[in-house]
């Protein structure tokens, strides 16, 4: 991939060299230590529709580069050659009123780059739109909420939240992932581009979008279609596993909460105040289906839709305010006293 | 032609007290007036909307950067993007419509003078209405704010459940008022360029500008029509009860994106095709020869008209159409780029064999074709949809659509200002802060808007408040955000010419730039009603006919 990038660039021109050396810097970036999994670059595919679309991609930048190229140089030889002298002495050049011949050759030649370009592009339009979801697929219903995602796997039982965890797929024993986009409020997209383009969550209208991705890994991405207040920080992040951790992640997933008689103080004030009207622990009575659901909450790296690092302080913080995180979040401030604050904490971190 | 320059009483130039002077500005009806109170309103929302990008740029220079709050945030970038599309771009373009127009097919106004001014006042109170949500927004709740559901209004973000108060009313009104404004506008450009021509000037024979704006101005009736429908359709949703776009009763949020890009995409051509007509008519005097291939330019922009009204679905190929109509509108996208690649070669085509003069309207000119071509080549990489699924809602997109927007019609603009305001007010602007300009908005501009394509390649979407640190989007914004400042200098240079050579510039006389269009035959400024005869003219450039009787263009035509 990068060979290639570095070989167009090579063909293309400063602009789009710009661009695409540009487009490496997460490599240069995160340094000798490796992947850091924070690269969300479109040029560093790690599954097929990323892939097919950084190919035609790099297709689309080298005719768009050629042609830059070509009309770059001739304007800059117009402007130059052209240009008036002191010499002159104030004669008019000739008066030419154009020519049939050269409209037409302008004409016809950009036409048959354009349909290149079309059938080129149709392919992959049809590629990654149409294909079939095979057998072994994986699939998953993601939901849009102001402001996080809601994950549910139908044919598991599992519900999470914000970090998606999915199978590598093998080229010989294919596991992609299917997923179902919906959404409760507003417009969101989901978007992790080093697995696939965004595809849009609307409400009352369903879609569908696919990956297969070839390397394990945590892939960043977040919600890329302006949805209000707290846009920015309803991030994504997908744990791309090795057919044994991802069987190892269903199996705990599908297990009821952690029962732990040292939190029950906690679970109480849980109970008993608001907080289970929105969010759900499974195997209590808390079912609410506003929040995320809290069953498997410290499987979690982040909470808050990955706005901060899963750990006790921020879980304090959170609870206690959720807008010193996430100014605009729907979670309320539930003003509890220092000692619910702490039990109610507790259990959250027994929630393995 | 020299016998049509009327010559002003002495009466009429005495200083009148200012609150007559006021009185005639508010009350005319003289298409010049009219046009210069677009431009100056439009430099008014400029400035303002400026101010707008520049919080934007200081919140986004680092991460986690806690300059504005979300919810200002998200009001800046409405606005910006409101005001600079329906508040500067269309006014000043309309400005110098209604200046240039009828100067230039030999009338003395516009067809429907008192529409002409109403329509201005439509649109001007359209944006005060805007702006009035700063303070009125929330109504009855006390505190006022702007809206901030973008300035797509995507539903069902605009509907009452997700944007309550009336911060959302405000900016539905001031469209649907400054539409109406528009819709006006456009019937009378249209009627003048049909109705008023002066003897002798035949469709083939009128300058490209009146051409352009004539078919801008069909394109404004066929593309602000449904935006207003869709705007009378959010107010019945939100206070009649209706159920169009409202998602929770069975509503369509996709219906409203198809009537918001239906007006939205043709209004990008609304835009430039003006700005096209600037060039055509810049372009051809600095270079000394006439435009190149006149008929197919006039063809070509008919036929941009005509693709760009299908091929608005491209703003939605990640909302989950088919694969089918992801295809067709790939292919139309793909295909109004090649009247518009058309138009570019006929440019080069005119300088080609010219003798090139490099005046400050010029340097805007050949840095418009520079700019508008690396537009249009990010344009064909996004008409790709499966690119597209990638760039789409990124800051790729941002950076493509003010490449369009700053670096193809801005830069017309300011080549039509430096051209154009000898005429408007008798002075030269200073070609030496000119170049100053042009050179400072040069740079601010790459350094702004090259760079801003990279972070979208890397994955930032567009309209995020902040970003998390490691994803290498630190540094590029900050250079970003560096180019924004020296804009903003380049735009105080822009506006102190104005002033200054209002007062000191040299005096321009009727034809400062040895032009070949009819605007250049009477004094500087026109007087009222523009010519004491009609003029009648035999050719395309009844000016060069005029001094080179010995080989006037009205031969080979």
């Amino acid at each position: 991939m990068l060979t290639l990038r570095m070989k167009s660039s090579l063909e293309c021109g400063w602009h789009i060299a710009l661009l695409l050396l540009w487009s490496a810097t997460p490599l240069w970036a995160v340094g000798p230590g490796g992947s850091t999994g924070q690269g969300t670059s479109i040029f560093s595919p790690a599954s097929t529709p990323a892939k097919s679309i950084a190919d035609v991609s790099v297709f689309v930048l080298v005719i768009t580069g050629i042609i830059f190229l070509v009309v770059f140089a001739l304007l800059l030889y117009s402007v130059v050659r052209f240009r008036g002298r002191a010499t002159d002495g104030g004669r008019e050049p000739a008066q030419v009123y154009g020519s049939m011949q050269i409209e037409l050759a302008w004409t016809i030649i950009p036409i048959l780059i354009v349909v290149v370009l079309f059938l080129a592009t149709a392919r992959v339009i049809h590629a990654v739109q149409d294909a079939p979801e095979p057998a072994g697929a994986l699939d998953v219903i993601a939901i849009g909420h102001q402001y996080w995602w809601e994950f549910r796997y139908p044919k598991l039982g599992i519900v999470t939240a914000n970090e998606l965890h999915i199978p590598v797929s093998e080229p010989d024993h294919p596991t992609p992932t299917f997923l179902q986009l919906l959404s409760v409020d507003t417009d969101h997209s989901f978007w992790v581009p080093e697995l696939a383009g965004k595809t849009d969550l609307i409400p009352n209208h369903p879609n569908r979008m696919w990956m297969d991705p070839q390397r394990t890994g945590v892939f960043m991405g977040q919600c890329a279609q302006y949805c209000g207040t707290q846009h920015a920080k309803m991030l994504l992040r997908v744990s791309v596993e090795g057919a044994d951790d991802f069987g190892a992640w269903v199996h705990a997933q599908q297990k009821p909460a952690v029962e732990d008689a040292g939190v029950i103080a906690g679970r109480q004030v849980f109970e008993r105040n608001a907080c289970m009207n929105c969010h759900a622990v499974g195997g209590t009575p808390a079912d609410g289906r506003f929040g995320p659901d809290l069953t498997h909450l410290m499987s979690r790296a982040t909470i808050a839709a990955g706005a901060a690092e899963n750990t006790h302080d921020n879980l304090r913080l959170w609870i206690q305010n959720p807008s010193a995180i996430k100014p605009g979040s729907l979670m309320p401030a539930m003003k509890l006293s220092d000692a619910d604050l702490d039990a109610v904490v507790s259990y959250m971190e027994t929630l393995h | 032609m020299s016998s049509n320059v009327i010559t002003v009483p002495v009466g009429q130039t005495e200083a009148r007290p200012w609150v007559d002077e006021l009185h005639q500005w508010l009350t005319t009806v003289d298409h010049k007036r009219l046009g210069i109170l677009y431009i100056v309103s439009a430099l008014l929302f400029l400035v303002i909307g400026g101010v707008e990008a520049l919080i934007i740029r200081i919140q986004l220079m680092h991460s986690h950067n806690n300059f504005v709050s979300p919810e200002v945030f998200n009001r800046m970038f409405t606005m910006h993007g409101t005001t600079m599309i329906f508040f500067v771009a269309m006014p000043v373009l309309f400005g110098f419509a209604n200046y240039l127009v009828p100067l230039m097919i030999g009338a003395r106004d516009m067809a429907f003078p008192r529409l002409n001014a109403f329509s201005f006042w439509l649109s001007f109170l359209g944006g005060l209405l805007l702006y009035f949500s700063f303070l009125g927004g929330s109504g009855l709740y006390g505190a006022g704010n702007a809206p901030d559901v973008g300035w797509w209004s995507y539903a069902p973000l605009g509907a009452r459940a997700f944007s309550p108060g009336h911060s959302s009313d405000y900016w539905t009104l001031a469209l649907l008022v400054s539409g109406f404004g528009s819709i006006g506008t456009a019937i009378n450009i249209i009627a003048t360029i049909l109705c008023l021509r002066c003897p002798g000037m035949k469709l083939n024979r009128m300058p490209l500008l009146a051409w352009l704006n004539l078919v801008m101005a069909g394109m404004v009736l066929l593309a602000i029509t449904p935006l207003s429908a869709a705007q009378i359709m959010l107010l019945i949703d939100r206070y009649l009860g209706g159920h169009f776009f409202d998602t929770q009763a069975g509503g369509s949020a996709v219906l409203w994106m198809h009537f918001f890009w239906i007006f939205g995409h043709p209004e990008v051509y609304i835009l430039i095709i003006p700005c096209f007509a600037f060039m055509s008519e810049i372009i051809p005097v600095f270079s000394r020869k006439p435009i190149f291939g006149y008929p197919v330019m006039v063809a070509a922009t008919v036929c941009i008209a005509f693709v760009s009204m299908s091929v608005w679905a491209h703003h939605m190929f990640t909302i989950g159409m088919n694969s089918y109509a992801n295809s067709f509108f790939t292919l139309t996208t793909m295909a109004v780029g090649v009247p518009t690649g058309i138009k570019i070669f006929n440019w080069i085509g005119t300088m080609w064999g010219g003798r090139i003069q490099f005046k400050t309207a010029m340097l805007f000119s050949i840095a418009f074709l520079f700019q508008f071509l690396i537009a249009g080549l990010t344009g064909i990489m996004m008409a790709c949809s499966p690119f597209d699924w990638q760039l789409s809602l990124s800051y790729f997109v941002v950076a493509h659509f003010h490449y369009v927007i700053v670096g193809g019609i801005l830069f017309a603009l300011f080549g039509a200002f430096y051209y154009w305001y000898p005429k408007m007010t008798g002075r030269m602007l200073s070609e030496r802060l000119g170049q100053w300009h042009f050179w400072l908005f040069l740079i601010g501009f790459h350094l702004t808007f090259d760079v801003m394509h990279i972070p979208g390649i890397l994955g930032m979407p567009r309209r995020i408040y902040t970003y998390e640190p490691g994803r290498g989007w630190d540094t590029l914004n900050l250079i970003v955000s560096i180019g924004a400042f020296i804009q903003a200098v380049a735009i105080l240079v822009f506006v102190a010419n104005l002033i200054v050579s209002y007062f000191k510039g040299a005096k321009a006389g009727n034809d400062p730039w040895d032009a070949w269009t009819l605007e250049w035959s009477v004094s500087s400024p026109p007087p009222a009603y523009n010519f004491a005869t009609v003029p009648t003219v035999s050719s395309r450039r009844p000016l060069w006919d005029l001094k080179h009787p010995e080989d006037p263009d009205s031969r080979y035509e």
